[in-house]
């Protein structure tokens, strides 16, 4: 049992190793540095820079150095809880990012929350009452949050509820009035009832799949000798689905949301975008187009931190339900 | 007693002659080949046979993109700047003469947006393959035909299906060039993912141990890394300058880089259940070489499950292309993808005045549900009990 | 007093059919027999000729698309009063307060996969406790002393510490005994026993027919033993019944069926049993053919399309009835029809 947390947490720091190198490595990839497009930035609006002050400016943020001494800088400074200059903003990189990281994570884990709490009963319903109508609806609303891309979805229902319902803004995540107040709870409820529809939008897909595979693995439970031992007993019909069967199905579905924290944290990224809301997305947008490497980077670094911490708890959580993990005896049936 | 025999045979026959239908079919099922199996299940479902016809329209579209387009997708001319999709009407005085009214537009003097006023007077009749704009087809073959046309003026004046976009240009006949885009960008990228996932799936599964770990260790952090960021990054990296040809060849490799994991997977898991299988160890026991076994045995024995698997992977690649041109990462104008088009329809202002710029959604959605269905019927058709 | 008067258990005609898209599958098609206290019955036939169906019909516990179309079932029971009470079975929902409580507390149900007849996330005491509190009023403490106790009854070493563990931590034979506990768990009356032994090597098969057979003699209990073996059924058996597609083909008392089998099949199944007093390198005989497809049955007598003494003309047309031969043994064929 310890070794399988040991292996787990090794796997996720490595992750978290390649996701760094890797996130250095896309900012450095284009041609030109944060001050070639600075100088570009200020030659359009008519002030020149002269060739000494851009090296002086490529000293300052180290650009002049090897990408790999740039890399194990940054790593060093981020050790020390250093993360670097924003350079387009001239602020530490961790006040840029401020409020957003844990808006990220506030709206991630309400649509984990909205997938754990609608597909466990969706798929318990569709198996146990495979082939009704209900079962037939909901594979169809499965199809459509496969088929329609989350962005899509926030544009669609963008255009149903300014049309049919004449709402002028449907994004964000705080009230007008809101936004700029310092915390307190008016302003966290007011962002409780703002989490929904970014929940529902980012969510869908995910509750879609989840649905298909809880579905497809209590269909298989529902087969097992050990229901037929439970019901021989005289157990009550539904007692004996939710303590036998349903429990097994946990299972997949415990390593299911593991599997799909990354596609949340990824498609939050574009839905902030198209829904405005105030996470790190259109920061990491503009990040990346203005070339600003150690806000860019911190962003994608965080994020895949974000989601192996995610996947990490799910593992907790397999083994947590799973006996044979707690026993090593993992790959056996 | 001849009669008492013949009855006697008499009510023998139907048996025996199910018997022997029994026997046909049975033989008929034994003798055919892995591909006849695989079709006969694949006919049966229903909802994948329309997903392939579905698909199949899709990239006759892709071979024939100028053709279905009646407009130059590439002229834009602001008089025509948003222009709602205009109706045809099909009937003349009772007769069968289909038509498009002509349009006057104006500039309103308080919201300055156009508006476009029909002209019952001014009628354009419509033909089939009808001359218009010149393109070549294939690539190399020039022509002007056109599947519809206007008799009597040009078809950019007249036929609006869906409207046009901001610059004018006629959404319909961009829309038949963006599906050229983006059903073969998908494809491009399912192939590079495919080339990668055989090749280290392949090496995983069959050499097993320590390349095995190190590859799905690999495969690990590649799927735990949030994709859109990645691609973002990645697509953020191309410089703007770079040639249209470039780009796209370089976005399919964004997106294989991530698609091939679950290439990879299938590959290994087929390779690490048929090593065990009887067949595989009667060629080695029959002195067959690896090459050999890997090819002439195990490779078709799998090749159906890693054709379901690409189909399936295809919706993922069209997304992806999407999502990333949406943002403006992806490919730029002037090329044309679906994702290109609803650039277009990003903020609430353009969806509520100009809905009709939402069309392009719809062939995602229609063309990522097909795949989804064929990859499946193909999956199950390729392993009943799988 | 009860026991060799009346039958404990009576299935008269009884018919269960699956109904699926292909058509329907009658997988039970007309099944008497009774079961006697303190004996064991056993039912023999080749996989798919609706055995186990019969025993999930007698439970109530027939999957979704299954139906019991006709027939009886008939349970006499003692009432706390002493008298003589009886119950039909199909008579009640599957599902009701009094059906559950027969099912796991007058009849009680083993079966052949012991390793997937546990959820494996649970413990086997939990799945034993669960199974005694259903049938009385115990504490979870007491139920707790009882479930070891069941479990020393069967003969499991360190009861205490077997109840804490998983049913994947048992051996194939530890687990066929917890399961045997869990069953007795309620004091049935009739213990009906799937396939109880096929997936057990020789040696633990032995000692769990041992282990039936000695409960048997300790508490009275009916068996019905379900199994392909006719090994089994001769050590174990008092009474067999032979079922061929969902229709009960001969039946009586073990000896009478082993030393002067009537049906064709009987024979058929009797003869594929290997003796070691067979001659080395004689071929054991096999039943030509292969059970039709339950989608087409064929007409007349199910066996005809494989049996050797087949009257055409009659086996192929009409259905034989179950007909006296001798005391206590009928049979389904006509040849015997007078």
């Amino acid at each position: 049992m310890v070794s399988y947390i040991i292996q787990r947490f090794v796997a996720g720091i490595l992750t978290i190793i390649a996701a760094s190198i890797i996130a250095f490595v896309v900012i450095q990839l284009p041609p030109g540095d944060y001050v070639t497009a600075y100088i570009a930035n200020l030659q359009a609006t008519g002030t020149m820079v002269s060739m000494e002050e851009a090296a002086a400016l490529r000293i300052q943020y180290g650009l002049d150095q090897p990408v790999y001494i740039q890399y194990l800088k940054w790593v060093g400074l981020m050790l020390r809880g250093n993360f670097g200059m924003a350079m387009e903003y001239n602020r530490p990189v961790l006040e840029v990012i401020g409020d957003r990281m844990t808006l990220t994570v506030i709206v991630s884990f309400a649509a984990v929350v909205f997938i754990w709490a609608l597909s466990l009963p969706i798929g318990i319903y569709s198996a146990v009452r495979q082939y009704s109508i209900g079962d037939y609806i909901f594979t169809f609303i499965g199809f459509i949050g496969i088929a329609v891309p989350n962005f899509m979805l926030a544009l669609i229902i963008m255009y149903v509820s300014y049309r049919f319902f004449n709402v002028q803004s449907i994004g964000g995540l705080f009230s007008p009035d809101m936004a700029l107040q310092p915390w307190s709870w008016a302003k966290v409820w007011d962002l409780i009832t703002h989490l929904p529809l970014p929940a529902i939008v980012l969510g869908l897909a995910g509750m879609a799949e989840v649905v298909r595979i809880m579905r497809a693995n209590l269909l298989d439970e529902l087969r097992k000798p050990y229901v037929v031992t439970a019901r021989a007993k005289g157990l009550a019909e539904h007692r004996v689905i939710l303590k036998y069967p349903v429990r097994a199905a946990l299972n997949p579905f415990a390593s299911t949301i593991g599997y799909i924290f990354p596609f949340i944290v990824s498609g939050s990224i574009i839905v902030s975008l198209v829904l405005s809301l105030p996470t790190v997305g259109p920061l990491l947008f503009k990040a990346l187009i203005a070339q600003d490497l150690f806000l860019a980077a911190t962003i994608l670094l965080l994020l895949a931190v974000l989601t192996v911490i995610g996947t990490f708890i799910s593992d907790l959580i397999l083994m947590w339900i799973d006996p044979r993990i707690r026993f090593g005896m993992e790959g056996s049936k | 007693m001849a009669e008492a025999v013949e009855t006697l045979k008499g009510s023998t026959l139907p048996p025996q002659r199910d018997a022997e239908a029994e026997r046909a079919a049975a033989d008929r099922i034994s003798m055919a080949t892995q591909w006849q199996l695989m079709w006969w299940r694949f006919r049966k479902h229903r909802l994948a046979m329309a997903a392939a016809v579905v698909v199949l329209f899709g990239y006759t579209i892709v071979l024939f993109a100028d053709f279905f387009a009646y407009a130059n997708p590439r002229q834009s001319d602001a008089q025509l700047s948003l222009l709602p999709p205009q109706p045809i009407y099909f009937f003349e005085d009772g007769q069968f003469r289909p038509h498009v009214l002509g349009l006057t537009g104006k500039r309103d003097p308080r919201t300055f947006r156009r508006v476009y006023e029909p002209d019952p007077e001014k009628k354009m009749y419509l033909t089939l393959f009808a001359q218009g704009y010149e393109y070549k087809l294939f690539g190399f073959i020039p022509t002007n035909r056109h599947l519809i046309g206007v008799t009597n003026g040009r078809a950019e004046d007249g036929i609006f299906l869906m409207g046009t976009d901001l610059q004018g240009r006629d959404l319909f006949s961009r829309l038949m060039l963006a599906t050229q885009t983006s059903l073969t960008i998908g494809l491009v990228g399912v192939a590079l993912s495919l080339f990668l996932g055989v090749l280290l799936g392949g090496i995983s599964g069959l050499y097993g141990g320590v390349v095995d770990a190190i590859i799905q260790r690999l495969i690990e952090i590649v799927r735990s890394i949030p994709t859109i960021p990645l691609w973002m990054g990645l697509a953020a990296a191309m410089p703007s300058e770079w040639p249209i040809t470039r780009i796209y060849f370089f976005i399919t490799i964004i997106i294989a880089l991530i698609g091939w994991t679950t290439m990879a997977r299938v590959v290994r898991g087929r390779f690490l259940a048929l090593r065990e299988e009887d067949f595989v160890t009667a060629a080695e026991l029959a002195g067959a070489s690896q090459m050999r076994i890997i090819f002439r045995h195990m490779v078709p024995s799998f090749l159906s499950h890693i054709i379901a698997a690409t189909t399936l992977a295809l919706p993922a690649m069209i997304i992806a292309e999407t999502s990333l041109s949406f943002l403006g990462l992806g490919l730029r104008a002037p090329a044309v993808s679906w994702g290109v088009l609803l650039q277009q329809a990003s903020n609430i202002q353009a969806v509520a005045i100009t809905p009709w710029l939402l069309i392009p959604a719809i062939p995602v959605i229609v063309m990522v549900l097909a795949f989804n269905f064929l990859g499946d019927g193909l999956r199950d058709a390729a392993d009943p009990y799988g | 007093m009860l026991a060799e008067q009346q039958p404990i258990l009576s299935v008269r005609d009884l018919r269960t059919y699956y109904h699926q898209d292909e058509g329907i599958v009658r997988a039970v098609d007309g099944a008497s027999f009774d079961v006697y206290a303190g004996r064991t019955l056993g039912i023999v036939g080749e996989s798919g000729c609706g055995k186990s169906v019969t025993a999930r019909s007698i439970l109530r516990i027939v999957e979704q698309n299954g139906r019991i179309e006709s027939g009886s079932i008939h349970l006499r029971r003692r009432t706390s009063s002493g008298q003589v009470d009886e119950v039909e079975l199909t008579a009640l929902p599957a599902n009701s307060r009094e059906m559950r409580s027969i099912r796991g507390g007058e009849i009680a149900l083993i079966f052949q996969e012991p390793m997937t007849s546990f959820s494996p996330y649970h413990t086997v005491g939990n799945q034993i406790i669960e199974a005694i509190r259903l049938h009385s009023d115990l504490s979870k403490r007491a139920a707790r002393e009882r479930a070891i106790d069941l479990l020393r009854m069967v003969g499991i070493p360190k009861p205490e510490r077997r109840i804490d563990e998983y049913s994947f931590q048992l051996s194939g034979g530890l687990r066929q005994r917890v399961m045997i506990a869990m069953a007795l768990s309620s004091d049935p009356k009739i213990l009906i026993a799937d396939e109880p032994t096929t997936a057990l090597d020789v040696t633990t098969q032995a000692q769990i027919l041992e282990l039936l057979q000695r409960l048997q003699d300790e508490k009275g209990l009916a068996i019905i033993l379900i199994t392909h073996d006719m090994g089994v059924i001769a050590e174990m058996a008092d009474d067999v019944v032979v079922m061929y597609l969902g229709r009960v083909v001969e039946r009586g008392p073990v000896d009478t069926i082993f030393h002067a089998p009537k049906h064709p099949y009987t024979q058929a199944l009797l003869r594929s049993i290997p003796s070691i007093l067979a001659r080395p390198r004689t071929k054991l005989a096999t039943i030509s053919g292969s059970i039709p497809h339950p989608y087409n049955r064929p007409v007349g007598c199910p066996f005809h399309t494989r049996c050797s003494e087949i009257i055409r003309g009659t086996c192929d047309s009409r259905e034989p009835q179950l007909q006296p031969v001798g005391p206590d043994h009928q049979v389904s064929c006509f040849l015997y029809h007078s």
